[in-house]
Formats: structure tokens, sequence, C-alpha cells
């Protein structure tokens, strides 16, 4: 693990060549298994202290990588929901109207005008944090997660692209705020529309794609190590047939684990024993109407017994 | 370690090779500037540059930007880096050739046009008759020119009305709903930022109170166009509408389908128009073909339309309707389309025909699932649906 990157981030720290290995060990530790390829990501973004796209299906696990590496790196996580119409007040910061109005009144009570009252009422105090605010003012380096960029619109995404250049941002009535730190930023898109090349330029790129069977089988012994091995191996056999099914909302990862956790917590043992509670705990897998339709009983069963 | 490529001695070192794959990845159609380079760079010595495994894996997590980029990577690492040992000569690009991004190709496709038929032709298309001699391709020309049907050969102008077109059916669809709102004279809401700040003028009191309203919403449009046989006319005035499209609308999306469906934004959105015009017949495979509409719109239904189409989106269909899979299918999937709460508007060049009928099954299966069914054969007819539009 590299010694945090600060603000000044000049020169890159000259790092061994297994550290991106190391960071996926860290990694591991919080529970979150990583390809390859998206722990080399993270390391280069981290180390080089640029933003990290995470692109991918819904539920292969985007989200979770930056909360995994702010648990490694043993910092807080701070996170931006973007959907559409979110805009700077949500987004930056907001003044605090309504203490505002009332700090007017009192200190014209007190027969104070003017210029004094101004400067108090756009002080720090009457300022609301929003997250892009909050994540450049943290004394260590926070994780940054603008979670489904694509959601917000195009006019954010300009806004956000010179707030992660400069790492600055700017209060007409309190002037400029620069990073005390300099956070580690992840966004995630699972392409909504497509985003501007500028903001896939300016980005350490990784895809996220559903995991194959042996890191699924790790994940799900990571999270849940109370079911054994045979039961995991038809479990994570099973979901990963359903995938290939045509269904409209392909299961993720999270969704395996609430469906081993479901059979778990059913005293299910094996998939074949039991295809009444099977079908019942396929809920956790199949969220849409026409999804049940396609895995009636039968097809279930087939795709249990191939998985055994 | 065999399989590496030797560069020749007389290269200047590791920041030319570099300098020399990133210019390998542009020529593969990646989008990196002068600053990946460096990234590039930086990244090799953050990560030590020993491994072979761990340098591609940086170098992809640098210079990809999109999944198919990613996908696309390491083949191109390979034939870079690992070309079977042979020598690469010249590892630098070559300067000397005329200067790529530049407009230059209109001149020269206009040349070309001229002389040796379209440079565009689809097979099937006119193009086989045209190429025979001079004499003919001359008569050929002016015979298409006095048509008044939209059979020209796309130009540069062809391209620049549509994109005038385009624009102003993008004006026309608009949709009133949004969540954000924006500073305004008039709104129902009251803007508190700005109502505050004016208060201090006049004691704290809000006596003039600034308000908000809710913005225009231009519609994103995502156009499909067939290009089948039976389009193969009709084929190109659309493609233009598309390439104007694509220029005017940032947001817009396009598709071309006959056998199978191509998504051709990407390849529309080059500086060049007829450079992009040329892009997409590449992509075209099969152009000029059999058609099978219903399983291309349900590919897309299943498919491309669970990320770009949204409540907020017209789907524009560009066909004639005559189909070779069952009208089911193409009901189906337009039934599956409209779920997703979009808008769509089937424009039908025989529809301008008198006495014209949908009998084509696969068009009255279609009909019920349509907002607005209506005739296209010229851009002026193009240009002539804005009224149409707004009302939908």
């Amino acid at each position: 693990m590299t010694s945090g990157i600060d603000g000044a981030a000049g020169v890159p720290p000259r790092t061994s060549m297994s550290d991106w290995q190391t960071l996926r060990n860290d990694l591991a530790r919080q529970g979150y298994v990583a390809t390859a390829d998206l722990a080399m990501a993270l390391h280069i973004a981290v180390v080089l202290g640029r933003p990290i796209l995470l692109e991918g299906a819904a539920g292969v696990g985007k989200t979770e990588v930056a909360r995994a590496l702010a648990q490694a790196r043993d910092t807080q996580l701070i996170r931006l929901q973007c959907y559409e119409g979110l805009d700077a007040a949500q987004a930056i910061y907001e003044w605090n109207y309504q203490r505002q109005l009332l700090a007017i009144r009192a200190s014209a009570e007190d027969g104070q005008t003017g210029r004094s009252v101004e400067q108090r009422i756009f002080s720090e105090e009457f300022l609301l944090e929003r997250p892009l605010l909050r994540a450049i003012r943290q004394r260590v380096a926070p994780v940054l997660l603008i979670d489904e960029i694509d959601r917000a619109d195009e006019e954010f995404e300009a806004y956000l692209l010179e707030v992660l250049s400069d790492f600055q941002i700017t209060v007409p009535e309190l002037g400029t705020i620069r990073a005390v730190t300099r956070p580690i930023v992840v966004l995630t898109a699972n392409g909504t529309r497509d985003l501007s090349d500028a903001l896939r330029r300016r980005c350490i790129y990784a895809h996220v794609d559903y995991p194959d069977r042996e890191t699924e089988l790790a994940i799900l012994h990571a999270r849940l190590p109370q079911i054994e091995d045979a039961f995991a191996r038809q479990i994570v056999g099973f979901v990963q047939a359903l995938r290939k099914e045509e269904l409209e909302k392909t299961p993720g990862v999270a969704e395996m684990l609430d469906f081993a956790a479901a059979l778990a917590g059913l005293g299910v043992n094996d998939l074949t024993d039991d295809p009444l509670r099977l079908q019942a705990t396929l809920a956790t897998l199949l969220k849409t109407q026409a999804d049940r339709g396609q895995v009636p009983t039968e097809v279930a069963q087939r795709l249990a017994g191939k998985a055994a | 370690m065999s399989r590496v490529t030797r560069f020749a001695a007389r290269d200047p070192g590791p920041a030319a090779r570099l300098a020399g794959f990133m210019d390998h990845l542009r020529s593969h159609g990646f989008r990196l500037g002068v600053a990946e380079t460096e990234t590039a760079l930086r990244a090799l010595d953050a990560v030590g540059a020993v491994q072979p495994d761990a340098v591609r894996r940086a170098l992809k997590a640098v210079c990809s930007g999109c999944a198919e980029d990613a996908a696309r990577f390491d083949d191109l690492f390979d034939s870079f880096w690992r070309n079977g040992g042979r020598v690469r000569q010249k590892v630098m690009p070559d300067r000397a050739g005329a200067p790529r991004h530049t407009r230059t190709s209109q001149t020269a496709e206009g040349k070309d046009s001229g002389s040796g038929g379209s440079p565009h032709a689809p097979e099937g298309g006119e193009g086989e008759a045209e190429a025979g001699g001079a004499g003919r391709l001359v008569a050929s020309r002016v015979h298409n020119l006095m048509k008044t049907d939209l059979r020209k050969v796309v130009s540069a102008q062809d391209i620049h009305q549509a994109e005038a077109v385009a624009r102003r059916l993008g004006e026309a669809i608009r949709d009133r709903r949004s969540r954000r709102r924006r500073a305004a004279r008039k709104g129902a809401m009251i803007d508190l930022r700005r109502t505050l700040r004016a208060s201090l003028a006049t004691g704290g009191e809000p006596l003039r109170l600034a308000r908000r309203t809710r913005p225009d919403r231009p519609v994103r449009i995502v156009a499909l166009c067939d290009v089948s046989g039976s389009m193969a006319v009709y084929a190109r005035p659309f493609l233009a509408f598309l390439a104007g499209l694509m220029r005017a609308d940032g947001a817009a999306d396009a598709y071309l389908f006959h056998t199978r469906l191509v998504r051709i934004t990407e390849a529309l959105r080059d500086d060049d128009p007829l450079r992009a015009l040329n892009r997409i017949t590449l992509l075209a495979d099969g152009f000029g073909g059999g058609s099978r509409i219903g399983g291309a719109l349900d590919d897309f239904a299943r498919g491309q339309a669970r990320r770009f189409v949204n409540g907020r989106t017209v789907v524009m269909i560009l066909s004639d309707g005559y189909d070779s899979t069952t009208p089911e299918v193409i009901g189906g999937a337009l039934a599956r389309l409209k779920k997703r709460g979009c808008r769509v508007i089937w424009l039908n060049p025989l529809k301008g025909w008198t006495g014209y009928t949908p009998v084509a099954q696969a068009m009255a299966a279609a009909l019920p699932h349509l907002d607005l069914f209506a005739a296209a054969t010229t851009l002026a007819d193009l240009a002539a649906l804005d009224r149409e539009l707004a009302r939908i």
C-alpha cells in the first residue's frame, strides 16, 4: 500500500511492482474479490491521483469497490448519488436559508444592519456542505464515490470535470475553497447514456463484468463463510446458468448473495431437494413478472440439476 | 520471450516506443491525446514496467475509455508489443504523410464521385451499372438529379441540409417535464437563493421574489434506419438525415438494420461527414440485403433500448415495412419498446404513394403501437413533419 497521496500530489512516490497485488489483497480482506485488471486500474488511479471510472451492468459490484477501497485504506466514504436533475445545490453546497432569514431578523432587532449582517450570514456557519465540497475539505483523503454518473445531466458532468481537474470549488460569497487533501474519486456508470469523451479521457477506466465461476465462488465464500463448499458451488453454478437464460434483468452478485442467504436461512442444503423452496427463494434473483414466468419449476430444476 | 517485438536500433527509446504504441491505438480508433501518453508513462513508472502482464493491465486502464476499447485492447497490445519477434521498422508515426484530422476529404470524395461513380455505392445499387463506363455514368447522374425523389448520392450539401432539418425536428419535439428548475422571470416556485440575496437590500424583508421554473427539455431521438434491398433507393437520403441528426443533436442515437442491427452513432459523429458515411458503409455489412425488421427491432428492444431508451425518447423507425419475419415478432418488439415509455414514430416512404394501404403484414402488426405513422421520401417531407411531431 502506498503511504497516502495527499493534496500536493506532485511526483507519485516510486513503488515496487507488486503494489497492485497488495491492494488486491487488501480489498480481499474487506470481502471484495477484484479481478487483476480492476486491481491494477485502482492502483494506478490511486498512485496517479486520477479518478477511476467503473463501467458495467447493474449488480456487478461497482459501488462495492468504493466501499471496500475506503475500508482498506481506513478512510471515510463520501457518496454522491447522481440522478436526473441533480444540481449544484445538491452536489456542492447550499446556504441554509431558513437560518439566514432568522439571523437577519434577529440582528435587525439588535439594531445591526448592512455589512456586518451580510458578512455573518454568508459565513461557514450558514453553509451546508454537500458531498463534493465535503470531500475536498477532509483532513484525511476520503474515497469520493460518484454513483451512476450517467444518470446526471450533461451540464453536471461538465461541472464535475472542472472540480475533478482543479479540486477547488468557488463559493461567490466566500471565495475559492481549495482541496486540503485530494480524494480518491470513484465514478460508476451502467450505460444509461454515453458519457462524454472528455470525462472518459480524464479517468482511468475499468470495465467490471459479471464474475466468472471461481471469482463468484470466492465472493460467496468471503461473504457467507458458513455455507459449505459443495452447496456454494451449486448455488454459484445455478446463478451462472441462470444468467445465460433470456431474462429482462440478469441477477447480479448482490442478488446471488441474497439468494444464498435466503437458502441458508431456510435451512436448504441442496437445490434439487425441495423444488417448492427453491421456487420461493427465486424471488431474490428474478425481479420482474416476465422473468418469473421464464423460469418455472421445471426450468429451475433443470438448471439446479446441471449445477450440482 | 521470442514473441516480443524487436525494435529497430535507431529509434529513440522506451518513451518513443510508447508514443508509437499510442499512435497504434489511435489508428485503431482509440481516442487518445498527448496527455494520455504522459499518463501512460507515469502509470508505467508507478507499476515498474517489469512484468508484461502488469504493463498490459496498466496501459489498458489508462488507454481504454469504454467497454469496446477494453475488449479490443489485449489484441492490439499483442500486435504491437508481441509481434512474433518481428522487427518493427519505424516506431514513430510517419509525419511526411498528409495530416489525418483535417477536413480535406470533402473535396477528395467529390472528385471521386465525379470520376468513378459513388464512393459509397452499396452493393447491388446503381453502382454496378454506373461502373461500366464514363458515358453512362454522366447520363445516370443527370437522370438522378432530375428525380424529385431523394435518390441523389449523399453529398456534403445534403448532410448540411439534413442537419438543419434534424435541428428543426429536435426543436419541434420537446418534453415539458423536467425535475430541475432554473431561475426565470416567471415560475411556480420561489428561488430562495436569489430572493434572500435581494432581501438584504431591503433590510431582510423579502420584497422581491425571484422565481424558478421547470425548463423545457428536448427529447432524445433514436433513429433506426432500414437499409435492406427494398429500401436501397431511399436508404441514402435517410442516411443523410441520420448523419445530419448526429451532427445537430449530441444526444441522438442512430442504428442501421437489414438482417441485423448495427449501432452507427459513433461512426456518424466523425468530424468529416463524408468519412462518417464511409465508415458506416463499412459497418453495414450486408447493406441492401434481406430485411428482418422484426428481429432487428426485437434485438434493439432487448439490447440497446434498455440502456438508451427511456420516457424522454422518441424512437424513429425509417422503413417500408416489408419484413421476412413473422408479424408477431414485430408487434412484440414494438410492445416491448413501448413499455419503456418512449414514443414510436414510423416513417414509411411508401405511404406517400397514392392509394397506399399498410397491407404488408408487418406494417399492419406495427400500427397499433405507433404514435405517428407518416410518409417520408424527401428531406422536405422530413422537415414538414415538425408540426405533427409537436403534437405527439
